[in-house]
């Protein structure tokens, strides 16, 4: 890593911020207005889908542009997703995201913009993330080990 | 749609945007803000200090941006300590065990065409309006 890279995650990060806080995601009640249609279209709030609208306008050209080159300026070569398949723990994770998108009105990205604010409740929000975030990798960990003791031979060496 | 402001969000969002354009042409990588900051948790020898800036950057531009407008960071829902800490202990193991959230699966993901990332937006951004329905319908909004 070099430093134009530690600048530039940097720069990025605060760039996203701003664009956060100026498009209304740092208020839950704009992300709750979205999902809610208890007053039919009087209560509905449709602000986020014009936030997510308004990121692919620019991300999505600029991908295009990106994909056939062989490294990105900072670095020696891209490091992006290549997974295709829709497995179960996909889902489940989206699923339980969902749950609590809705229920605190604060995505990852937002609840640490609003901690720089200072704001007590999404300091609540983001260190119960933390944790939560620390707890899944710990599972995580725990299910891989088993796994692989597993699949050692019973005589306890791993054939070679 | 009283509260609909479709001119800020929509600059907000195009700055979003710019600030993920400029992680995959910059940096070469998607800025997905619960991969990397589950990334900064790990704590791996040599991929953590990246990761540790960015987010450093999003609570600078918070704070930044707290002075020129206080209000973007006000709290107008009725929802109590207890649910927050409910909400972020999901949101926290949900979008580790999906790989991703709103930023990397909504705008990076569906911008590259990734199935995967069309299917988590589609299944978080449908749970997401059922539990605001559950919690209109059962607790009057106030949770």
């Amino acid at each position: 890593m070099n430093k134009k890279q530690y600048l530039a995650a940097f720069g990025t990060g605060l760039l996203f911020a701003f664009g956060l806080a100026l498009s209304g995601m740092t208020l839950p009640s704009k992300v709750i207005g979205f999902f809610d249609f208890s007053d039919g279209l009087t209560s509905w709030d449709p602000s986020l889908a014009f936030v997510m609208g308004g990121g692919v306008l620019v991300y999505l050209p600029v991908w295009r542009l990106v994909k056939g080159r062989a490294r990105p300026l900072f670095d020696e070569r891209f490091r992006l997703p290549t997974r295709k398949d829709i497995d179960g723990r996909l889902l489940l994770g989206a699923a339980l995201f969902g749950i609590g998108w809705g229920l605190g009105g604060y995505c990852p990205g937002p609840a640490l913009t609003s901690v720089g604010s200072f704001s007590s409740k999404a300091l609540v929000m983001v260190a119960s993330m933390l944790l939560g975030m620390v707890g899944f990798q710990q599972l995580d960990k725990l299910r891989a080990r088993s796994k692989a003791a597993r699949e050692v031979p019973s005589n306890g060496k791993v054939a070679s | 749609m009283e509260n609909f402001t479709p001119y800020t969000s929509l600059a907000g969002g195009l700055l979003i945007g710019l600030a993920a354009a400029g992680m995959l042409v910059l940096n070469g990588r998607i800025a997905g803000i619960s991969g990397i900051t589950g990334g900064v948790l790990k704590g791996d020898v040599g991929d953590t200090l990246w990761r540790f800036l960015f987010v450093a950057g999003l609570l600078a531009g918070g704070f930044a941006y707290s002075f020129v407008d206080p209000d973007a960071f006000s709290i107008a829902i009725e929802r109590s300590t207890g649910a927050l800490v409910v909400a972020g202990l999901l949101v926290g193991f949900g979008t580790q065990m999906g790989n991703g959230c709103t930023s990397g699966h909504g705008i990076c993901g569906l911008s590259r065409f990734s199935g995967r990332s069309l299917a988590a937006v589609v299944t978080f951004m449908s749970f997401a309006a059922l539990t605001v329905f559950l919690v209109n319908h059962f607790f009057g909004g106030v949770l």
